[in-house]
């Protein structure tokens, strides 16, 4: 029922900045793709930054020998002294006949070697053929000049578009990396549903042939993908435009208007989702009791802000005051704006010296920001929640929508156990 | 073009970073992309400072390239300039824009900011995190320190603690407090803690205590030369070193070396009894430079070791380590590729590593217990607690950090007597790893199951063999396994009875 005094956040106007950006590039995104595509490698061409920026950022040395490394560029190779290509074929090499296991490998361009213009494109064209059928070797970027965090991931699944077969038949892909275990979930609601066949970009292993042609219909999952959304359309595949499955209205709308599309049945729909929406609600609102009325206050950092926002306002009671995104793509995340109701500020890109000067003026409940930001407002008084545990934890569909609540009320609970006064 | 998995140290601006952070008053702007600015979170998380490190990045994009990064450059210049109001700033490249040549240095002395402006150069493809330190902070040190007249009372400074450094914050205060019994006041700490007003008076002082040559040393040699100021070269880690630095304060300034050592318990912890145990423990030893020197001599004269393998990251120090590793009979390890590291101690199989987080990770692969000894640094690395290196409370510290890994000698005997026990049994493993609780049901004694016989490579291990082998507490067992293979190896055999199994431990005793 179309509430005629409700002005959502669509019509809102947007307070664009460009200034010093506190966010992680595109490479980041490294650090679930290589987890997420279990016979992948991801080879960046880089420099001892990039190297260092992965390590730092994943904190994940425990894994023996990671499904990722850092081709680092010397001085010979920038001086010409060395062949470049040839460098990287010998290094390529190496690591194959080492890691036999290896299926796909991505060749992953960063801020140096696009200032060189080392040209991967032609690289992986040339190891594709030395290394096929057993290899297949992609392409993509995921340089601070020209991508941000998530876009890493949205570049990686581009760059796959093009590899995908094609096919004629009636189907549903589901596009953006998600837990195993949530990617379950949604298979088999979907199942229950009667929808099918489903298939998922990026698949768990390349021997996974995912499809897409005219009667492709493709969801999101993930909002950043804004190039691969372009790179399906391109396709021929036609997207299926609803909130992200945040929540249990999130859910519940995404579901609905893939059901649509695939002509479920009012009673099917109920039949499917009342139980699992039921749980959802009630652990939400369980969840949340201390979310309720708090203010909020997003950092750009994910692209995942607009539809968290909308999460958190509609489903949890929050009251937002800026949100914050490095870019605001509205065919992706439009219908989560219009269902959150005007108020906030709605920020693309960032002057974070400036962002900061309006958190610590407003002093929202709650912050969300990222690493290098959380501890010295914590300092300040405020109350924050890092962004990068919003990509690596399950937090889409139903049975994590109370994990999501929780990851928000985490720290308000904090703060308010802690007695660390003297007693009176 | 070199593969790297991990890397034991950043790049070079990491290096300035962590010089910029640690001091006050100055203000670093780094031609760098957006994804740079991850660096802030070493210094937010790791090391939970409450301050965003005090650093501009430029941010440029790929659609400013070739257009107007070098303005970019000077926006955020005077931009910080005019909101941080710094003493004094320093400015330069990152690897990328290295790459696009613009010369921060240049546009930023011509801006006609009324503060000393400090070019840096530091080039990304070249060198690493240690050196982008040392270099920073000597640049500081040229462009502002100045002859001036000297404290009254005798003084030093003391060089090198950074921001992210390895228990430099407690090094500090264990440090001072020696110095402060000898009688000698601190006149300024740098570049932790300093601002450039600070550094313009280094001079001050008497003489300077060098405490991590990594990244204070070329200031150190400038400050000797230009400033008349000279340097103790011992480095104060472990109790026979930390005497060797009094002693050297002591022909520095004419004052006697007698401090209070009623707190230090090193040295009666390894003569007890239940140290018995460390004796011969044989060793691996990979970190800086400074410390896997300083941790191999602990590790022979202090604790009892045998040090099987030295090695360190950093190239800047591999000459005077070789030195010591030759004097050890060993050959030096240096190399910055972790594999190459890993497979040494794999090859080494010893019993205990002392060595960096990237080593521990190694040991818990391997199975083989190890105690952290330097950067490149973890949260863990920053406790709460107070825990230098430096000094003796840095050996009591030592001490306790190096036998937490090992099972203690008391422990390890009961173990011995109670194998058989069902709480004690193989699968319980030590008590302080966790996951040490009971099976849920006792081993039924009553039906012996055939061992199959295990095959490894060209020698068989016969039944009776695999079952003494059993008999061997766990602990070293794998030691056991693996001189058996190898003695069985060069005598030619290809099954290994009891005979073998016990001729194997008759030729490795000692």
């Amino acid at each position: 029922m179309p509430d005629v005094s409700f002005t959502s956040c669509a019509q809102a106007p947007v307070l664009k900045e460009r200034g010093q950006r506190e966010v992680f590039c595109g490479l980041t995104s490294i650090i679930w793709l290589h987890r997420k595509m279990q016979d992948a490698f991801f080879l960046v061409v880089g420099s001892r930054t990039c190297a260092h920026l992965l390590q730092s950022a994943a904190g994940v040395m425990i894994f023996a020998e990671p499904r990722f490394g850092t081709a680092i560029l010397e001085e010979t190779d920038l001086a010409g002294l060395a062949d470049a290509h040839q460098e990287l074929d010998r290094e390529v090499d190496r690591l194959l006949s080492r890691r036999p296991d290896i299926r796909q490998l991505f060749l992953v361009g960063s801020c140096p070697s696009e200032v060189i213009k080392l040209d991967l494109s032609k690289a992986a064209e040339r190891l594709s053929q030395k290394y096929a059928p057993s290899v297949r070797v992609l392409n993509f970027t995921g340089s601070g000049i020209e991508t941000t965090f998530t876009q890493g991931e949205d570049e990686c699944l581009t760059a796959m578009v093009p590899m995908l077969n094609e096919s004629s038949d009636r189907q549903l892909l589901v596009v953006g990396a998600l837990p195993d275990v949530v990617e379950d979930q949604m298979r088999s609601l979907l199942d229950a549903l009667g929808i099918g066949p489903v298939s998922v970009l990026p698949a768990s292993s390349a021997g996974n042939t995912v499809s897409v042609g005219p009667n492709t219909y493709f969801a999101m999952t993930q909002p950043f993908l804004g190039e691969t959304h372009s790179a399906l359309l391109r396709r021929g595949a036609e997207h299926i435009p609803a909130p992200f499955p945040f929540g249990a209205e999130g859910t519940t709308a995404w579901l609905r208007a893939i059901a649509d599309k695939f002509g479920v049945s009012d009673d099917k729909f109920e039949g499917v989702v009342s139980a699992p929406r039921a749980r959802a609600q009630k652990a939400i609102a369980q969840a949340s009791e201390v979310l309720k009325n708090k203010s909020v206050f997003f950092f750009p950092d994910s692209q995942l802000e607009i539809p968290l926002a909308r999460f958190l306002t509609v489903e949890c009671g929050m009251t937002a005051l800026e949100v914050g995104t490095p870019f605001l793509h509205r065919p992706l995340v439009g219908p989560d704006l219009e269902l959150m109701s005007q108020g906030p500020v709605i920020s693309e890109g960032q002057d974070v010296d400036l962002q900061l000067d309006r958190a610590l003026q407003q002093r929202a409940d709650l912050t969300v920001c990222g690493l290098g930001l959380a501890n010295p407002l914590e300092a300040a008084g405020l109350t924050t929640k890092w962004a990068i545990e919003l990509v690596f934890t399950p937090v889409h569909f139903y049975e994590q929508a109370s994990d999501l609540a929780g990851l928000f009320s985490r720290p308000l609970r904090r703060r308010a156990i802690l007695r660390q006064e003297a007693a009176e | 073009m070199k593969l790297t998995v991990w890397t034991y140290e950043g790049p070079p601006h990491v290096g300035a970073m962590r010089v910029a952070t640690g001091m006050t008053g100055l203000h670093y702007v780094l031609h760098a992309p957006q994804g740079d600015t991850y660096a802030d979170l070493l210094f937010t998380m790791i090391e939970r400072r409450d301050h965003r490190p005090p650093v501009t990045f430029t941010t440029f994009q790929a659609r400013d390239l070739g257009s107007d990064t070098a303005n970019l450059f000077k926006t955020s210049c005077k931009e910080a300039y005019e909101r941080f109001k710094p003493q004094a700033m320093i400015v330069g490249s990152s690897c990328t824009a290295e790459l696009i040549q613009d010369d921060p240095g240049g546009l930023a002395e011509n801006m006609g900011l009324d503060v000393p402006i400090i070019p840096l150069e530091l080039p990304s493809y070249q060198r690493k995190e240690n050196f982008g330190a040392d270099e920073t902070f000597f640049q500081i040190v040229r462009h502002l320190a100045k002859p001036c007249e000297k404290t009254k009372q005798i003084s030093c400074n003391l060089i090198g603690p950074t921001a992210l450094g390895f228990r430099h914050r407690d090094d500090i205060e264990e440090i001072s407090g020696l110095l402060s019994d000898m009688g000698v006041s601190i006149n300024v700490v740098a570049p932790m803690g300093s601002s450039p007003e600070d550094i313009q008076k280094l001079g001050s002082a008497h003489f300077n205590v060098l405490m991590y040559p990594e990244t204070g040393e070329s200031a150190a040699r400038w400050m000797e030369r230009e400033l008349g100021l000279p340097f103790t070269k011992s480095i104060p880690i472990g109790v026979g070193a930390t005497r060797d630095f009094l002693n050297e304060v002591s022909q520095i300034t004419g004052l006697d070396a007698v401090v209070d050592e009623s707190r230090l318990r090193l040295p009666w912890y390894s003569a007890s009894v239940d140290s018995t145990y460390l004796t011969g423990k044989r060793v691996f030893i990979f970190g800086d430079g400074t410390h896997a020197m300083a941790a191999a001599r602990i590790a022979r004269d202090e604790m009892g070791f045998e040090v099987v393998g030295l090695g360190c990251y950093n190239r800047e120090m591999a000459r005077p380590l070789r030195g010591l590793a030759k004097s050890f009979g060993l050959t030096a390890l240096i190399t910055d590729d972790y594999l190459e590291v890993e497979k040494h101690i794999a090859e080494l199989a010893p019993e205990m590593i002392l060595g960096t987080q990237m080593e521990r990770h190694i040991g818990k692969r391997l199975g083989i217990p190890c105690a952290v000894i330097s950067a490149p640094v973890h949260v863990q690395d920053f406790p709460a607690r107070y825990s230098p290196q430096m000094g003796f409370e840095g050996a009591n510290v030592i001490f306790d950090t190096w036998v937490h890994p090992l099972v203690m000698g008391l422990e390890e005997h009961l173990l011995h007597m109670f194998r058989d026990d069902f709480e004690f049994n193989d699968a319980a493993g030590p008590s302080h790893h966790g996951g040490h609780a009971p099976s849920q049901s006792r081993p039924d004694n009553s039906i012996e199951k055939e061992p199959t016989p295990i095959k490894n490579g060209d020698v068989i291990w016969l039944l009776d063999a695999e079952k003494e082998l059993k008999k061997i507490p766990f602990f070293v067992r794998g030691k056991a396994r693996r001189n058996t293979e190898t003695y069985a190896a060069q005598k030619g055999v290809s099954q290994i009875s009891i005979e073998t199994l016990y001729e194997a431990k008759a030729h490795y005793a000692q």
